[in-house]
């Protein structure tokens, strides 16, 4: 029995928490893309920048909180600079839509066309980043660095194995439960959220029934902003901060929204963290964790994990063409590809 | 599809296509007088490798309308054979696990083969997937029983130097063709898949391919030395060393009354320049070839045209099947192309800005749909791309000059000041698809 | 003079023009039909009267009021109602939210409307909480009409209400369509089914080629031999 306990802590330490504090950042992520799709329906290339964005700009607000001796400890002042990253990149990607994209959607372009745009769009905001705050890594987290620590949890359990939960894992997990709930709430309850939806659905019919297309657009693009801000300072948080993994995010960050569905808010949440456990479990070397459980000759010689984690990425897109062959509209979406 | 307007087509004034060219090469000349001539044939050289490269995403987007995101993959593919092909094999590497390489690569391919033979025969869907996850769970794991240790015998050998297999020693320009064929080949099984997706999908799927690719480059060190790199690739112009040797050399450099060293190493980039120029020549007479084509312009028609497109069915799926492998296969190419030119095999230089993106900056600067804008635009934007670095570097020095030298911001952005060349690009792009979406020389209408 | 004059009107989505110049009226609590074979410009001579393509000539009219340079918003707020014949619906939201978008320019409290479309398709109250999209055709339909009538218009246009449901489903549907005539709205509605549409109609169109060919009391239109033969095939 304690051989089992021990494993499913040993478990939950290396991989489900982690795989959740991942997941939530992926699914806020796939949220921003999959808000802008349903809306201005293309895919998003710049949105990864966006996230590298309003992290750094969070973070030259927590210098400057930091330096003025603010401190919300035991969490992160990064928490406290958020608003701010927020506000500076939403007025941003405002900018891109009037300056990028609005064009476009008056000519009514397809939307490879959008596409490519926001390529530029990418480009530009990936050469700002990398010129104002540089290529290297950035370590921004502070206050208390754990909610428990391993010591902690096994003088309390007296398991051999132990549990930690970081401060910053408690941290996105909870904001991301908030953004969820607010978001849902929003695009179920209010006028404005249904009004989106209404314009998702059927742009045509919106417009005759008196929507605004051009304020849904820009509450789309704000929403989006503010979850890209939010999932790359937790992101930046959790791990560090380095201008080109969001590059790398990209890709699992599309294809949590894919799986989901484009289009669909549910889809990009379930989206993440299917692409997040994925990863980790297949990545996770589970030598330690058999040998809770199984006899010592019958454990395996190797590390027992299933694929290396350098090939992380190639999990979510194993996962990506699965969709893609079975079920190319995703899980969750009702509108045909 | 490809562009959000598709006027009537006025055929192109030949100087429309002249001049650019001639303003480039003015730009070349300009460079070697001001900066020096190793620098302009520097640049010269990378503007070939990246034209090729241009065409290959030229003929997939602009003739068919197809997004392939996935230029690193193919690039770093071509990159691959040259090693394969061109570096002298380790043959002791090969005699502590070769065999076993050999082998759990059959194993790859025989599950792969097993698996599409199995599924052409069961039908039944759920019998189907529960077989393809069987048979697939099998194969690798057979195979990754079997290279295991082998690739840790292969990489154990002299690890400092070698470490992997090395190559067949054959001549390198035969890289190049090899390299073609190998990203065809990928293109063959990803098209396969994502073709007949809607474009981001596939835009999508083909970038997660190629970052795939690089990873597998970096990570797997018996198959090129992953990131310890391979140096010393084999050439196919002479060395400057070996030259300076000569007696034509010393006549030459007499005659010239230039010095032994810069003098050789202009000739080498000159060799580079025309080996290049004859590969550019003769890809743009062939693509060029193909767009007059009936096939070239069925391909166009059903890019323009929905309807026929959808008329098509089953023809447009094997056409735009070869058109990505066509232009996977170009692209693959040049990579071996630039490879070669660098002398070595880095696969973490791979980076999508660089590789994916900046090409297509390329294509759609000069002119989706025309190979000689595919061209110049390939020059002008890798001109850009290498001289917005020390004008980028110029201009920060100037705009920070008030804040003084000891000024940690100001040192901080001359440092970052390279970095302003991805801005440049990402505003190239911006503006050229607003103000001129058919690019410096436009697609001409042929039919 | 009518309630709703549509008169001369020319125009198209490109150069050509596809209404060459054809009238329609419709007066309170009459249904006026619009019939005539496919491509004859019906769909496009509703949306010119709605607004969403810009007319070369001609002029619109609603109780006198001049509406021809208006946008649809500005032509939904002064009564003007329109149900396209396609995409009618927003499938992915409930039955009530679709509603709810219907009346989304008015600012009062529109439970009141709600209730009477509720009351006028019980059906749809059953299943206000389920989405639009995965409800049956006729269905589907109640809901587009349902919305169209959320700003309690004084004109409520139609175009092909019928389209794709069965015969008994479209007999219940012309039979609401009456009752919505009877509170003393005007109702322009094109339909494929001409025969059934005219034996409803006040006032019947025949469009040919973006031109009125025949114009008449809907039993006048059945009457007429030419019109038969012609159009209601025999
Ligand atoms: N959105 C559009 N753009 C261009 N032409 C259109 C469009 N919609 C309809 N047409 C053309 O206008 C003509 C009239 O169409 P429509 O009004 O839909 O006919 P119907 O009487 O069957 O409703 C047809 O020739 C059709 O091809
Ligand atoms: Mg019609």
């Amino acid at each position: 029995m304690d051989g089992f306990l021990n494993a499913i802590v040993l478990l939950a330490n290396f991989a489900l928490v982690p795989g959740a504090a991942y997941g939530s950042q992926l699914a806020l992520g796939a949220l921003g893309v999959t808000l802008i799709f349903a809306v201005l329906r293309f895919s998003n290339f710049a949105h990864g920048e966006t996230m590298s964005f309003g992290a750094m700009i969070t973070i030259f607000a927590t210098w400057a909180l930091q330096s003025w001796g603010v401190s919300i400890a035991p969490l992160p002042t990064g928490l406290l600079a958020l608003p701010i990253g927020i506000i500076v990149t939403v007025a941003v990607v405002l900018a891109s839509d009037k300056f990028v994209y609005a064009y476009y959607r008056e000519k009514r372009s397809d939307q490879v066309i959008f596409l490519i745009a926001s390529i530029g769009v990418m480009f530009v905001m990936a050469g700002l980043i990398r010129f104002i705050i540089g290529p290297d890594d950035q370590i921004f987290a502070d206050g208390a660095r754990f909610v428990f620590s391993v010591r902690d949890f096994r003088a309390v359990t007296g398991l051999e194995e132990g549990l930690a939960l970081k401060t910053t894992q408690l941290v996105t997990l909870v904001t991301a439960i908030v953004c969820v709930v607010a978001l849902f709430l929003f695009l179920g309850k209010t006028r404005t959220g249904k009004s989106m939806r209404a314009y998702a659905d059927n742009e045509d019919l919106a417009t005759l029934s008196g929507i605004d297309a051009g304020r849904v657009v820009r509450i789309a693009w704000i929403l989006s902003a503010t979850l890209a801000v939010i999932a790359g300072v937790l992101y930046g948080l959790d791990k560090s901060y380095k201008p080109f993994v969001f590059q790398e995010l990209l890709l699992p960050i599309f294809a949590a929204a894919i799986v989901g569905g484009l289009g669909s808010p549910v889809g990009a949440i379930v989206g993440g963290y299917i692409i997040a456990f994925a990863e980790v479990l297949v990545t996770y070397a589970y030598k330690r964790f058999l040998g809770h459980l199984v006899p010592p000759d019958w454990m395996p010689d190797g590390l027992a994990q299933l694929m290396g984690t350098e090939y992380k990425f190639a999990v979510a897109f194993v996962i990506l063409v699965l969709t893609l062959l079975i079920r190319p509209t995703g899980l969750f979406n009702k509108r045909a590809a | 599809m490809s562009q959000s307007v598709r006027t009537p087509r006025t055929p192109a004034s030949p100087m429309r296509t002249v001049l650019p060219f001639a303003v480039f090469f003015l730009l070349i000349v300009a460079v070697g007088l001001l900066q020096s001539w190793t620098v302009a044939l520097t640049i010269l050289n990378m503007c070939l490798v990246s034209a090729v490269m241009a065409l290959g995403v030229n003929v997939q987007w602009g003739y068919a309308g197809l997004v392939n995101f996935g230029v690193m993959g193919f690039t770093a593919l071509g990159g691959l054979a040259v090693v394969v092909i061109a570096m002298p094999t380790v043959d002791a590497a090969w005699q502590a696990g070769g065999p076993g390489v050999l082998f759990g690569l059959f194993l790859l391919l025989a599950t792969a083969a097993v698996t599409i033979a199995m599924r052409r025969v069961v039908t039944a869907r759920l019998p189907r997937m529960v077989l393809t996850a069987v048979f697939v769970a099998a194969g690798l794991w057979a195979a990754n029983t079997v290279l295991g240790p082998s690739t840790a015998a292969v990489e154990g050998v002299n690890p400092a130097l070698e470490g992997y297999l090395g190559g067949f020693g054959a001549p390198v320009l035969i890289a190049w063709a090899v390299g073609a064929l190998l990203a065809a080949a990928a293109a063959f099984v990803i098209g396969k898949i994502a073709l007949g997706l809607r474009a981001d999908y596939l835009a999508i799927a083909t970038l997660g391919v190629s970052e795939i690719i690089v990873a597998v480059l970096m990570n797997e060190d018996w198959l090129a030395r992953g990131v310890k790199n391979v140096v010393g690739l084999p050439r196919p112009v002479p060395y400057e060393v070996d030259m300076r040797t000569t007696a034509w050399f010393a006549d030459l450099a007499d005659r010239l009354g230039m010095a032994a060293v810069p003098l050789s190493s202009l000739i080498v980039k000159l060799a580079y320049a025309g080996l290049f120029v004859v590969v550019l020549a003769l890809i743009l007479w062939l693509a060029e070839r193909a767009l007059a084509s009936p096939w070239g312009r069925t391909m166009r028609a059903v890019r323009d045209n929905e309807t026929a497109a959808a008329a098509m069915g089953k023809d447009v799926k094997r056409l735009h099947l070869l058109v990505f492998i066509v232009g996977s296969g170009i692209i693959g190419l040049a990579g071996a192309m630039l490879t070669t030119l660098d002398g070595q095999f880095t696969p973490s230089s791979y980076q999508p800005l660089r590789f994916t993106f900046l090409v297509w900056v390329m294509v759609i600067v000069g002119g989706a749909g025309n190979n000689w804008g595919a061209t110049v635009g390939a020059f002008i934007v890798w001109f850009a791309w290498v001289e917005a670095e020390p004008v980028g570097h110029f201009v920060i020095d100037w705009a920070t000059y008030a804040l003084g030298d000891d000024s940690p911001i100001r040192q901080h952005l001359l440092q970052n000041a390279a970095q302003m060349r991805h801005v440049v690009m990402g505003v190239l792009l911006l503006v050229v698809l607003r103000f001129a979406p058919r690019g410096i020389i436009p697609e001409t209408d042929r039919t | 003079m009518s309630f709703l004059v549509a008169r001369d009107m020319r125009g198209g989505y490109g150069a050509e023009d596809i209404l060459q110049g054809c009238t329609v009226e419709a007066d309170r609590g009459e249904i006026a039909v619009i019939v005539g074979p496919n491509g004859a410009g019906k769909s496009t001579a509703m949306k010119a009267i709605f607004g969403m393509l810009s007319l070369r000539g001609g002029a619109i009219t609603l109780d006198g009021a001049d509406l021809t340079r208006m946008k649809p918003t500005e032509r939904v707020k002064n009564g003007m109602s329109f149900v396209p014949q396609v995409k009618n619906v927003f499938p992915s939201m409930s039955v009530e939210e679709n509603l709810e978008m219907g009346a989304f320019i008015r600012r009062d409290d529109y439970s009141a409307t709600m209730d009477e479309v509720y009351a006028l398709f019980p059906v749809l109250a059953e299943k206000r909480r389920q989405p639009a999209g995965e409800l049956s055709g006729g269905q589907r339909q109640q809901v587009a009409v349902g919305r169209a009538l959320m700003t309690k218009p004084s004109l409520l246009m139609l175009d092909e209400p019928t389209a794709g449901v069965s015969p008994i489903v479209m007999d219940e549907l012309f039979d609401r369509i009456i009752d919505v005539a009877k509170t003393g709205i005007a109702i322009l509605m094109v339909e494929q089914n001409a025969k059934q549409a005219l034996e409803i109609a006040t006032r019947g169109y025949v469009l040919q080629h973006g031109k009125n060919a025949h114009t008449d009391t809907g039993e006048a239109l059945l009457a007429d031999p030419v019109v038969r033969r012609t159009f209601l095939g025999g």
